[in-house]
Order: C-alpha cells, then sequence, then structure tokens
C-alpha cells in the first residue's frame, strides 16, 4: 500500500489555511455545546459507567450476543447475513440488489459502509449508491473524501458548495445561503427518496434481545432511506451488538449529547425485522468482521471496540484541530481513528502504523468519551507494538530504537494520573534546553521525529489538561 | 469459500480471540446508578417538555383537552395547508371539510405521490420526554405508518398531557413493555429535521417536515393512544 503516513499528509494540510480554520470553528463550536448539554446532567458519570460496563460485557460475550441478535431478527422477518471482511460484505449486498433488478440504491451516512468502500464496489457492479446526507452528498458530488466523522463537508465552506451544485446537478442560479443549498438538496433528494427500490444504512445500535436496530440523525434522510424502499438492507459491525432495550436507556442519553451535543438528535430510527403495513417489506442484516476480530483479540487494545462512534474525542483533539481528518487517511479520523485504523488493518500496514504517533497524548479525548476509553492507553500499548514488529522485522536500525524503552515508561506513566502529570512537567522542564526564540524547531536523537512534521510549540508551562480543566 | 461458512468462522475468531476471558454463566449485573425516574411534579414536566421543543424551534401550544381540535384548526390555517392527511384513528370531528381536503390512509394506503400532496399531516403520539423535548411515535392508534408523518411538509402532533415522561429511561421502559409485545417501528422525533452541515450554520428542514407545530393536550381521558394511561 503507497498510502502516505500521518506526518507526511499533515504537514500538507496543516498548510492548507481554510481547512484548519473550518477545522478549528467546527471543533471549537461543537467543544462548547458539548460542554453545555453534559454538564446539565447531574449523572453524566454514571451513565458512562454504565455505557462502560455494557459494552465491556458485549465484547466480552461478543459471540452468544450475535447469536442472540440472528434469532431476534430472524424471529422478526429479517434476514442475517455475516460477513468476515469488506470484499464479502460488498459482495453480499451486490447480489441482492441485482436481484431485486435495480441500478441505483439510497444511502444514509455509514461509516462503516465508507470502511468496506461500499460505493465503489457498486459502482464497479454498475449499481449507482446516492448518498443522501447533505455533508455527504457534497463530499461524494465533489468526488472528495469525509474529513469528520459528524460533519464530513466541514472542509468546504458555501462559496464552494454553490460553485459544486451550480456544476454536479445543474442549478446554476443558486445564492450561497446555507438555506438555499440546503433546499437545493431537498428538492433534488426527494424523488430518488419517492421512488427508491433499496435502501442501505449502517445503524448505531442492534438490540441482542429484541432484534431492534436503531439510526440516530439529524436530517430525516435516514428516515426516508429506512421507511421508503422496497427492500433495506444495514451494515453493521460486529461490535454494535448491545444486549437488551433497557440498554438504550444508557446510549440514547450518552450518544446525542456527545456527537452533535444536543439534548436529543432531531430522529431515531428504531425498526425489528419488517412490519406489516409499515416500511420495507425485505430487511437484511450484514454483520461485518473486517478486522474487528482482530482488534478483539489483543486485551490491550479491545476497548477499542466499545466505541459508539459519537467523535467526540475529534473534537477536543489539539492534534486533530490542526490537521483535519485527512491526514489520517482513514474513514475513522481523530483519536478514535488513530487507534482503531492500525488494529483494524494490522502491523503491515505502513500508513496506519503512523497512527498511534498522531496524538500528543494529552488525554483529553479519554476525558469526554461517553464509554470511558482509555485512549491515550491503548495509543501508547499501540506504539509498543509497533516498535516491535519493527524490530521483530526491520534492520538493525529498528532493532536499536530507543523509542522502544521510551514506550514501556509512557505505558507506567499512562496507568495513572498524577504519574502522567509528573512526567509532563519533568519533560516541560527538560525542553527549556532546545528552545530558541519560543519554538523548539529540532529536538536531538531519537525524538527529532516528532518535530520534522512539525514545529514544535515548547511544552507549555500549563499542560493541555491544565488548561482544559481551568476553562471548564 | 462458502459463505455459510462465514458465520462459523467469524465465531470462531471470537471465540480464539476472547480466550483469555473468564466466561462466566452471570456475569456482575451493571451498575444502573444514574436516574432512572425523574422527581418533577407533572406540571413542571408538561411545562418543561413545552420549553425544551420550542427550543429546537418548533412551535408549542398547551390547551384543554376540549380545544384540542380548535387548535389543530388553528395550526393547519396559520401555514395555509389545504390538503390534510389524518393518521388513521385521529379523532376527526371538527375538521371542516368544507376548509381542508381531507385525505386518509385507509381503506386503502396512500401512494407515496398522494402523499407528497399533502400540505400537512396531523397525528397522535405514544409519549413524550421532558428533558430531551423528545416526542415519540411507534405507530400505535392515531398515528399512523411512519411516512404519513414524514413526507408531508408540516407536522401537526398532539401530545396528551399524561403521556408526557421527564427522563429517558422512563420513556424506554414503557417501550420495553410494548415493544416486546408488538415489534410496531419507533421513530423518536425532537424538532424539524435539520442540518448544520455548511459552515455549521442550523438550517431547519432538510427532509423531514420542515415545521412541527406541537399540541399540548391537558386533562384526564386526554390520552389517544390505544395502551392505559399513567394515571
Ligand atoms: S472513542 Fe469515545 S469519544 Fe471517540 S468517537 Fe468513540 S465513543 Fe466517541
Amino acid at each position: 500500500m503507497n498510502t502516505p503516513t500521518f506526518e507526511q499528509t499533515a504537514k500538507q494540510y496543516i498548510e492548507n489555511d481554510q481547512l484548519r480554520r473550518n477545522i478549528g470553528f467546527a471543533t471549537k463550536t461543537i467543544r462548547e455545546k458539548r460542554k453545555t448539554v453534559v454538564e446539565e446532567m447531574p449523572d453524566w458519570e454514571e451513565l458512562r459507567e454504565a455505557g462502560q460496563q455494557i459494552k465491556d460485557r458485549v465484547v466480552k460475550n461478543l459471540d452468544s450476543y450475535l447469536l442472540q441478535l440472528e434469532e431476534s431478527v430472524q424471529r422478526a422477518g429479517g434476514h442475517v447475513h455475516w460477513a468476515r471482511d469488506g470484499e464479502e460484505a460488498n459482495q453480499i449486498i451486490i447480489d441482492l440488489v441485482k436481484d431485486k433488478g435495480v441500478s441505483e440504491v439510497v444511502k444514509v451516512k455509514s461509516i462503516t459502509t465508507d470502511e468496506i468502500k461500499l460505493n465503489d464496489a457498486l459502482q464497479q457492479a454498475g449499481i449507482d449508491a446516492l448518498e443522501t446526507d447533505l455533508a455527504e452528498l457534497i463530499v461524494q458530488l465533489a468526488n472528495d473524501e469525509p474529513s469528520h466523522i459528524l460533519v464530513p463537508a466541514i472542509h468546504k465552506n458555501r462559496t464552494e458548495i454553490k460553485e459544486l451544485f451550480s456544476s454536479a446537478i445543474g442549478l446554476p442560479d443558486l445564492s450561497d445561503s446555507p438555506e438555499e443549498l440546503t433546499n437545493a438538496a431537498r428538492l433534488y433528494l426527494r424523488k430518488k427518496f419517492l421512488n427508491a427500490k433499496v435502501g442501505i444504512s449502517g445503524g448505531n445500535f442492534a438490540v441482542a434481545e429484541t432484534g431492534t436496530i436503531s439510526v440516530v440523525e439529524s436530517e430525516g434522510n435516514g428516515r426516508m432511506c429506512i421507511t421508503m424502499p422496497e427492500m433495506l438492507i444495514s451494515v453493521l459491525g460486529i461490535e454494535k451488538v448491545i444486549p437488551t432495550w433497557q440498554d438504550l436507556e444508557v446510549f440514547m442519553q450518552l450518544l446525542p449529547r456527545s456527537s452533535t451535543a444536543e439534548r436529543m438528535n432531531p430522529y431515531t430510527n428504531f425498526w425489528t425485522g419488517v412490519s406489516e403495513n409499515d416500511g420495507p417489506k425485505e430487511f437484511h442484516l450484514i454483520l461485518l468482521d473486517n478486522g474487528r476480530t482482530r482488534v478483539l483479540s489483543d486485551p490491550g487494545g479491545r476497548d477499542t471496540l466499545h466505541c459508539i462512534r459519537c467523535s467526540a474525542c475529534l473534537n477536543v483533539c489539539p492534534v486533530y484541530e490542526r490537521t483535519g481528518g485527512h491526514a489520517y487517511h482513514s474513514v475513522y479520523p481523530g483519536p478514535i481513528g488513530a487507534i482503531l485504523t492500525p488494529q483494524l488493518r494490522g502491523p503491515e500496514d505502513k500508513s496506519a502504523a503512523s497512527l498511534p504517533y498522531a496524538s500528543s497524548l494529552c488525554g483529553a479525548c479519554y476525558e469526554v468519551c461517553p464509554v470511558k476509553i482509555n485512549i491515550p492507553e491503548i495509543l501508547v500499548h499501540l506504539r509498543g507494538k509497533v516498535v516491535s514488529h519493527q524490530k521483530e522485522t526491520g534492520g538493525w536500525r529498528a532493532k536499536i530504537q530507543p523509542e522502544h524503552a521510551g514506550m514501556y515508561m509512557m505505558a507506567r506513566a499512562f496507568q495513572s494520573r498524577s504519574r502522567y502529570e509528573g512526567a509532563q512537567k519533568l519533560a516541560r522542564g527538560g525542553m527549556k534546553l532546545f528552545e530558541r526564540d519560543g519554538m523548539v524547531s529540532k529536538l536531538p536523537g531519537y525524538l527529532s521525529g516528532w518535530t520534522s512534521a512539525r514545529d514544535l510549540k515548547p511544552i507549555p508551562n500549563e499542560s493541555f489538561r491544565d488548561w482544559w480543566r481551568t476553562r471548564q | 469459500m462458502n459463505r455459510s461458512d462465514s458465520k462459523s468462522i467469524i465465531l470462531e475468531r471470537i471465540r480464539q480471540a476472547l480466550d483469555d476471558v473468564q466466561q462466566t454463566d452471570h456475569p456482575k449485573a451493571i451498575d444502573r446508578n444514574y436516574r432512572m425516574q425523574s422527581d418533577m411534579p407533572d406540571d413542571e414536566c408538561i411545562s418543561l417538555f413545552a420549553e425544551r421543543v420550542r427550543e429546537y424551534k418548533a412551535e408549542v401550544k398547551i390547551v384543554d383537552r376540549a380545544d384540542e381540535m380548535g387548535a389543530v384548526l388553528e395550526s393547519l390555517r396559520s401555514r395555509n395547508a389545504r390538503r390534510v392527511v389524518l393518521a388513521p384513528g385521529f379523532p376527526d370531528k371538527g375538521l371542516l371539510e368544507d376548509e381542508f381536503t381531507v385525505v386518509k390512509d385507509e381503506p386503502v394506503p396512500l401512494s407515496n405521490k398522494a402523499l407528497d400532496e399533502c400540505d400537512a399531516v396531523v397525528t397522535s403520539s405514544f409519549l413524550g420526554i421532558a428533558e430531551t423535548g423528545t416526542i415519540i411515535l411507534n405507530g400505535s392508534e392515531g398515528q399512523g405508518r411512519r411516512a404519513l408523518s414524514l413526507i408531508p411538509d408540516f407536522h401537526v402532533c398532539v401530545v396528551p398531557s399524561n403521556r408526557i415522561r421527564g427522563i429517558v429511561p422512563e420513556a424506554i421502559e414503557e417501550l420495553n413493555n410494548v415493544i416486546k409485545k408488538n415489534p410496531a417501528p419507533i421513530t423518536f422525533i425532537s424538532g424539524p429535521s435539520a442540518t448544520s452541515d455548511i459552515e455549521l450554520n442550523r438550517v431547519e428542514g432538510v427532509h423531514g417536515p420542515r415545521t412541527l407545530h406541537v399540541i399540548i393536550s391537558m386533562g384526564a381521558g386526554a390520552c389517544t393512544g390505544n395502551i392505559s394511561c399513567r394515571t
């Protein structure tokens, strides 16, 4: 694979002012809103704790919950397919769509289908997949890639969108007001929805006990894709299963507030198999592995599968804020991407192996994560794995990597907050030695890798965590 | 490789991946130390619901049970709705035929095109959640199938005051009792559809109804749903 590493692309994007401004604005706005709606909850910590425990139970008993889910969905009249990898999932979908005899499907935003490159596969099979989220539509029309889980087109400004709409869907007289652009998309997609034969979705949760799938959304395109077509196909990673209907009371509080920073997102859809006289006559659930069992097999990285894809960790990440989503070369950007992508792809993928380094280990992601994933700890664990993989496969250079020892120390430091903060204070002192004109541009020895992609600001007197805490 | 093998391969991968985990038949119960019930008195609950729904830019009216239909008519007039679809089971007395063209989804379901030609839809609801300003539809009496409250651009929704719950877990629990008997689709609606995809400017109204009016109907016996009410 020739995908560039994080460092290579990050440099390019740091120079892109528009992108940086947009991402900076987006992350700041959502970060502040999230803080308000989280702080008004008197039991937020208790909800996080329950969320963490439920997810822990799910991954540790994944096989039995999946079997229970399969049975429940079948009982409700749905079909269940198992896919070992993206290729298999795509083939199942292509066969289903072809059986239906159609050449166009409507889709609601799903990172999972992005992960398996479903749209490309459908296109090669002669099937057009129409993305129906406004942002995804923008990204699709521009032949671009999403840059944020939640606001995938945040790297495009209104003028760019207006130009895109005029050329791609033939609407030359649009103004660049967001209202008018949104209405253009509404009209363009409505005809498609009303005549759709097949809809494709992802899903946020799948309840083992009842067979209910849920899709959380804002625009109503999810309702359209899930309700209007004759056939609905939903692709869910195997980690999306939750044990009971009651568990939704936890996640339906954690997810909206962490994700769009709302008390509740505008629409949430729940459906159970097929229903007489309401919605699709045929429902297919595809349970996707595609590397997830690899993540599961590493006790040090397993908790990554608890993620509910809220994107809160992106919005607090100082590295993400400066580089944007594209630098991660994955559909999963930000801190979650930095831990998930390398585990899904395995140690051979060089580009993904650079991701655990795309972090300053400041810990902000852990503090906001609604299911308490200790991202810094997993990052350090994965760095250790990258280094030992290099030692096993590399030449003499890799074998004397001082980072290996460093990472061991970091891993220890991360086991407790006080030790970590102590280590940071020490580092602050040490760095003074290399500071010139308030910037650290070259660090010595093995740390030079860190400064080659960044003009590193010296570790500030106040750590990110200190600063974060005082501004809350 | 045969596709039917995939299931057993994935299950086998999972079991191998978890070989370090001690499996127990009785896993420790989840610590549910969060709020299960709100301690708000009913009137506070209703006004909080109204306030939170308003924050989503929906119009909210609180009326006596007797004035419910009057409020529906007023809403329809305020937006010049002409063709109105009534959800099956919604009591239609008082919806003047000469003022509106009333369309029904029964006995023959409306086509998508016919639905798209309607200016407004009137439905009841299953539950409301005060803390989040959420309306819950589950297809029970007075609500109709999902397409009804989705395609027309204007949704007038009646929420009986005794169907409003304080917090999310209360609503989920009530749905729990229903979904196991009748697994009908459920929709949570919190304001009109919205997007913030263009430079993070919030624009109300994308594909779902762009206008939402919520009429809170006060008083005993206000329940139009087909399950027994709380009081
Ligand atoms: S890791 Fe946590 S904060 Fe990040 S997207 Fe997943 S659930 Fe959200």
